[in-house]
């Protein structure tokens, strides 16, 4: 066992460094880098000024100074402007990855302009006082240069916010799917099974995005809606109640729900056809008893898997329900960050969740394992 | 001219029918699943003499009860749409829609028609209509293929064009007639106006258009990607399967919406990025026929090298055409005879890129299960190849589960194209899939329900459709 989740954690860190660095990658393509030069510094600038920029603060290598005289005093033509600036692949992003991850010191630099930028400086840090590695090893999550802040308290005031979000989520969620599982699966083909069943296959045919518009539409809408609850989120950042915050949440438990019920269904259907369910409805077992004690416990295994595995699913509804009832947590930082391109923020992001993907994997494997004593890892 | 209501002079007779029969219909259903909790419903039970016995009692009278009710429901549901499909407005808005569809209709009823007749020739497809499950997702999705393939060739259903705005009918509930309609152009908004003064209707049934043509298609190319690594991975296992599944589990662990944000925005389609992935994931389809038939034919090179023409030389055409685009990165190709318009092709790849590890680990599983068995082994024993036992001897028999998963998938792959078009990516704005119209709906949702409603209804018919459908072909493969 020690040996499997000591594999299962070093193929994890594998792939949470193989996925930080195709983001790294993508957020650092020339395009990119060009429009968040432009926004930061002003929309008019020229093509070596958009590179000097970028050079000056540790995106790009430096031009070649002859070439930046030549272009300054306006004697290079269009052409050799274009082929001097390097727009394609350059490496010195495997060097701003190792700063970004806190292996390699971060870089110093007396810019063209003459001033000095050092990445560990934060804005108005001294830079002689600037710690020479700084990175996510060394808890420093960047800079966001979208709301101007540290990357990481953001990520950590918005992750609370989330946090709250998805346990009403869960404690909405796994108890009415397992309950709507055990009920559909328990007498396969009845009445009960056959319309559990067509809700839960409704439920997984309706995104979070249609949902949401359905419910906002029958339950908070000033038009013609009963009105029940608010269609906005937004108050419940700081004061949830039922009214503002159980449509958002309903919203993601729902898409997820009916895909656990449908689980849990077919575990328990398959369980409830087992011969010692058999054995003990043949000893005269009250089907009451044969349900909750020699049954309910073997079926829920395979539920557990799939409900570890719904978290990647429920990231997703999330970022969509969040931007629907204005709900200000990470999902809603996600659409900010890859909106604006705000690359340390967006690495942070993908940091925590593609953690959270790949931990609740991890949980998944082992909680069967530990579950199913018929399954061994060795 | 006056404004439509829901059901016109229909309304007067059916309306107040509907109105008891749907609450009573409910009450029954609810009675009936609260009253099998304490009760086993048996159903009906043969008794040795031929005769049969019934459930009695509450429990046989509920059930009864829901049938008839059911029954006389659809009845009444028929009866909205066939006599409002021949009244047109006279019926209200629901008679206009349903005159609308009526080539739909028609399509609709000679398809079920020809294939209950023909059920029994016709293997999984006819056996689909057995399951009433089957077949209520069967008429939900040949409803849109029909929507879409009228609307696309002959321009049938719609009833305005779906860019053009007339003025006055901003945010316009259903039902308006259009203010100073020309001879010619339909007088109403059958389902009112949007923000910008376009006809709801007729948007909603053209998204059926974009749906239509990019998530089957998406789904197919994912499949092929899918297969054709899925394939050697289950059945080598060792070090390819390793290196494999890692990739996949590396795609599969990225959050979907950060994906589409890194591969959509305008930056990186400017930097190539899509086309890239293209020439890479279109590939895919040319690999698996020219394996499939290499594999078949290897032995009679005549036939072989004709089939590989007649397949190969085609889909070249089209895979360069497709790839290749003027004033992109890749313009190599002198026989460009059509392009693909550069959002369609961005959201086309994003979707079959997180697409195809799903797929690639399903088949991967079925390959693992299916070599085990006896005739993998006896055509090992007669010496066939690696890719003939895998193309000819375990794909069809992993095709059960395949079928049941492409529908479903081609469902999620809907949803996908609608979470593009919720974040406004990659489709232009202006575009009528049902993603960007509920996108542009839900800003002015709390007072003006229908522009974002209709296309949420819609999406959510078709993907229910293609949920059901699975389900009747996974019900009914089981049992084959």
């Amino acid at each position: 066992m020690g040996r499997f989740i000591l594999r299962r954690t070093g193929v994890l860190i594998l792939t949470a460094l193989c996925l930080t660095f195709i983001v790294f990658l993508l957020t650092n393509l020339y395009p990119n880098l060009e429009k968040l030069a432009k926004s930061e510094g002003n929309f008019r600038m020229a093509d070596h000024e958009v590179a000097t920029f970028l050079s000056n603060n540790g995106y790009r290598s430096a031009l070649d100074p002859d070439f930046l005289a030549k272009v300054r005093s306006g004697q290079a033509t269009d052409e050799e402007i274009e082929a001097g600036i390097n727009t394609g692949f350059d490496a010195r992003i495997f060097r701003n990855y190792g700063e970004w991850l806190g292996i390699v010191p971060g870089y110093v630099i007396e810019g063209t302009d003459g001033t000095t930028r050092a990445r560990c400086a934060t804005p108005g840090m001294d830079i002689a006082d600037a710690p020479s590695f700084c990175g996510i090893l060394q808890g420093y999550w960047g800079w966001s240069t979208v709301f101007k802040d540290e990357a990481g308290s953001i990520i950590g005031t918005r992750l609370a916010l989330t946090g709250k979000l998805m346990f009403w989520v869960m404690l909405l969620m796994v108890p009415s799917a397992l309950i709507i599982g055990v009920l559909a699966g328990m007498r396969e083909g009845s009445a009960t099974d056959r319309s559990l069943s067509t809700v839960s296959i409704t439920t997984t045919a309706t995104p979070e995005y249609v949902s949401g518009v359905l419910f906002i539409a029958v339950f908070a809408s000033s038009a013609v809606g009963l009105k029940w609850f608010k269609g906005t989120a937004t108050s419940a950042m700081d004061n949830a109640t039922f009214e503002n915050f159980f449509l958002p949440v309903l919203t993601i438990a729902l898409y997820g729900m009916g895909y656990i019920a449908r689980m849990t269904r077919a575990s328990m259907a398959e369980v409830m056809t087992a011969h010692y369910v058999r054995t003990a409805r043949l000893k005269g077992v009250s089907f009451r008893n044969i349900v909750l004690k020699h049954a309910l416990r073997n079926a829920l295994i395979a539920p557990f898997t799939v409900i570890m595995l719904q978290f990647p699913w429920l990231l997703n509804g999330v970022v969509i329900v969040e931007t629907l009832f204005n709900y200000k947590g990470f999902g809603w930082v996600l659409v900010q960050a890859a909106g604006n391109n705000d690359i340390e923020l967006l690495m942070g992001v993908s940091v925590v969740s593609v953690f959270v993907v790949l931990v609740t994997q991890l949980i998944s494997d082992i909680g069967y394992v530990y579950l199913n004593p018929r399954i061994s890892v060795t | 001219m006056e404004k439509l209501t829901w059901t016109g002079s229909l309304g007067a007779v059916l309306d107040p029918i509907f109105m008891i029969l749907v609450p009573v219909f409910l009450t029954v259903i609810i009675l009936r699943v609260v009253l099998s909790f304490f009760e086993p419903d048996v159903g009906i039970q043969p008794n040795p003499d031929g005769t049969a016995n019934a459930t009695g009692g509450i429990w046989g009278l509920t059930r009864t009860g829901s049938n008839w009710l059911g029954l006389a429901m659809l009845v009444l549901l028929l009866a909205y749409l066939v006599i409002g499909a021949v009244m047109g407005t006279g019926a209200g808005i629901i008679g206009g829609i349903s005159q609308q569809f009526l080539p739909v209709w028609i399509a609709l009823i000679a398809t079920f028609a020809v294939s209950i007749r023909y059920k029994t020739r016709l293997g999984l497809y006819g056996k689909l209509f057995d399951s009433v499950i089957g077949m209520i997702g069967f008429a939900l999705v040949m409803f849109w293929v029909y929507t879409a393939l009228f609307t696309g060739l002959f321009d049938l259903v719609s009833t305005h064009d779906p860019l053009s705005q007339v003025s006055s009918m901003k945010n316009k509930v259903p039902g308006t007639p259009v203010a100073r309609a020309d001879e010619g152009t339909y007088p109403y908004y059958l389902l009112g106006g949007d923000n910008l003064a376009r006809d709801v209707f007729s948007r909603m049934v053209k998204g059926s258009l974009v749906v239509m043509a990019i998530a089957p298609l998406a789904t197919l190319f994912a499949f092929m990607v899918g297969i054709t690594l899925g394939l050697p991975a289950g059945y080598y296992g060792g070090k390819l399967d390793t290196f494999l599944s890692f990739l996949a589990n590396l795609i599969l662990a990225f959050p979907v919406i950060l994906l589409f944000y890194l591969l959509v925005t305008p930056e990186i389609v400017a930097a190539g990025l899509p086309q890239y992935m293209a020439v890479v994931l279109f590939f895919f389809p040319l690999v698996f026929m020219a394996v499939l038939i290499h594999s078949r034919y290897r032995t009679q090179p005549k036939k072989n090298y004709t089939w590989l023409a007649i397949t190969l030389i085609p889909m070249f055409l089209i895979y360069a055409a497709s790839i290749n685009a003027d004033g992109s990165k890749i313009t190599f190709w002198p026989l460009d005879f059509f392009d693909i318009p550069g959002g369609i092709l961005v959201v086309f790849v994003s979707v079959v890129f997180v697409n195809s590890p799903t797929v690639f680990r399903i088949v991967r599983g079925l390959a693992m299960d299916i070599k085990t068995r006896d005739y993998v082994s006896a055509a090992q024993t007669r010496g066939e190849r690696p890719w003939y036992i895998m193309l000819w001897e375990i794909l069809p028999n992993a095709r059960g589960p395949l079928i049941v998963d492409f529908c479903l998938r081609i469902g999620y792959t809907t949803i996908l194209l609608g979470t593009l078009g919720f974040f406004g990516l990659g489709l232009p704005p202006e575009s009528p899939d049902w993603g960007t119209t509920i996108n542009d709906g839900r800003r002015l949702l709390s007072i003006y329900l229908h522009p974002a409603l209709v296309p949420a209804i819609a999406l959510l018919s078709l993907v229910l459709g293609l949920n059901l459908l699975a389900d009747g072909l996974r019900e009914q493969s089981i049992r084959d």
